[in-house]
């Protein structure tokens, strides 16, 4: 059995949903309103491309204008999902708990006006080399980028007071970006899920015990498992004092699901949104906001 | 420039000044009275030196404060933290200046971040110059004005834009974009 057919059973339509899982992701830019405004962006596309053609050459899609000026940056649509949900406001104190390459991290930082602080960590040096790049490039100056696990991570170093929002974007065995990486799945075994589900739920709950009550944690993933995804949320309503709350996005999505493979979750999961790739031509991806309540 | 040797230097146990730690964060000192660092540019300095070189009011940088960490790699970050910072702190905002060395250096970032507030020091590129430069290469150029680090701009979506820095000397704007930055734009 290949790895996408075990979550055939969780799907509305199998066949568009292998079909889209086998197309090539289509290019998605990110508008960096740190730098400059949509119609500026849009402005500076008409001038570089004809209108309706990108011409982003395939070996180097950075080298545009806007590129260069840290106006866009490449994100796709299930990318930008965490960060509108997780709604941070200009002023607030902010955790991206695994940050690093830091596309969500500098979306956060753009929707608070890049005032207030986000705090964003990372366990692995190597990405976070690419997450300091990105921060530069896009002008970003209310991020604090910190090496640590983000299981142990201390409120000390920023004044001791919790965070208002936090953003969980866990790592995870990626299945949702097999149309950008079509070798995702061939590391992938059962034994690492279950190995990285025991790591996401450090994290969230590290992640619910940093964010102040009344807070807010978003917790997202880019794949398909139950076992990262509602079992991760089931395992911390039952550790710390929080609640799953309901939240629209513009795509289209599935509930989070209460039984598979024998076991079954808080029914509050169902508030958590599952995107699949044929539901609106995107990457797979998980979403679920948690009310911190104690 | 003050040397600082005053200042709050009773209050160490030393009469030696501290010497720069290269990892760590570091708040800069408001002014020379305050500093403890030997060669730490002061905010105050800072400030001054966007406003002589560039015409930057010192009003744009009032929600930043400014860091060291590596040698004379300074920082802006948009708020406070304790300084120093007690943790494995990779960035913290964003680099803007480098210091320690003759002539202070501005970055790239902090020129397209902030380079429009400048009022002297930016020099308008064609298009065609502005790929030159932004691909790394040095062009002879007629320029009026000081030599030294320049802010340069380049018209995108209506508007100059800051680009970067170049360094004009002998008549030549030499590109200053750092390696893993430039970029051949096709036409």
């Amino acid at each position: 059995m290949s790895v996408l057919e075990r979550y055939e059973p969780l799907v509305d339509d199998v066949d568009a949903f292998r079909a889209a899982c086998e197309r090539p992701l289509p290019s998605v830019v990110r508008v960096n309103t740190i730098k400059t405004t949509v119609e500026r962006a849009r402005a500076a596309l008409d001038e570089a491309w004809l209108p309706g053609l990108l011409r982003l050459p395939d070996t180097q899609p950075g080298a545009n204008w806007p590129y260069v000026q840290g106006w866009l940056h490449g994100q796709e649509e299930v990318s930008a999902l965490p960060a509108e949900v997780l709604d941070p406001q200009p002023g607030e104190r902010v955790w991206d708990a695994c940050a690093a390459p830091g596309s969500k991290t500098t979306q956060l930082a753009a929707l608070m006006d890049d005032t207030g602080l986000v705090v964003a960590t990372d366990s692995n040096l190597g990405r976070i080399s690419a997450l300091r790049s990105n921060t530069e490039r896009l002008g970003v100056t209310d991020v604090a980028v910190t090496v640590e696990d983000a299981r142990n991570h201390s409120l000390k170093p920023f004044g001791g007071e919790p965070y208002d929002r936090t953003l969980v974007d866990a790592p995870c065995s990626c299945e949702g970006t097999i149309r950008k990486n079509p070798d995702a799945l061939e590391r992938w075994s059962l034994d690492h899920v279950e190995g990285i589900a025991g790591t996401q739920k450090g994290i969230l709950k590290r992640a619910v015990e940093a964010t102040r009550e009344g807070g807010t944690v978003v917790y997202s993933t880019c794949t398909f498992a139950p076992e990262e995804n509602e079992a991760v949320l089931d395992f911390v309503l039952g550790e710390r004092p929080c609640r799953l709350v309901a939240f629209d996005v513009p795509l289209d999505s599935t509930p989070g699901i209460t039984e598979w493979q024998g076991e079954s979750f808080d029914e509050s999961v169902t508030r958590a949104k599952r995107i699949y790739p044929h539901h609106n031509d995107t990457g797979g991806f998980f979403c679920a906001k948690l009310e911190v309540t104690g | 420039m003050a040397d600082g040797s005053g200042g709050n230097g009773a209050d160490h146990d030393t009469d030696q000044q501290a010497e720069n730690v290269g990892t760590r964060f570091d708040r800069l000192p408001a002014t020379a009275d305050e500093r403890v660092v030997a060669g730490r540019p002061t905010r105050r300095e800072v400030l001054d030196w966007w406003d002589e070189r560039f015409g930057i009011d010192p009003a744009v940088f009032e929600p930043y404060s400014f860091w060291e960490r590596g040698a004379g790699k300074i920082w802006a970050f948009h708020g406070e933290l304790a300084s120093p910072v007690e943790v494995e702190v990779e960035a913290l905002g964003m680099t803007v200046l480098r210091t320690r060395q003759e002539h202070w250096k501005p970055t790239l970032e902090a020129a397209q971040r902030l380079g429009g507030h400048a009022t002297r020091n930016c020099i308008e590129l064609t298009d065609g110059q502005a790929r030159a430069f932004f691909a790394g290469r040095d062009q002879e150029l007629d320029w009026d004005g000081d030599w030294g680090y320049l802010l340069v701009t380049h018209e995108l979506a209506g508007r100059a834009q800051p680009l970067g820095v170049g360094l004009y000397v002998y008549g030549e704007l030499r590109s200053m974009v750092p390696k893993g930055r430039q970029r051949d734009i096709p036409k």
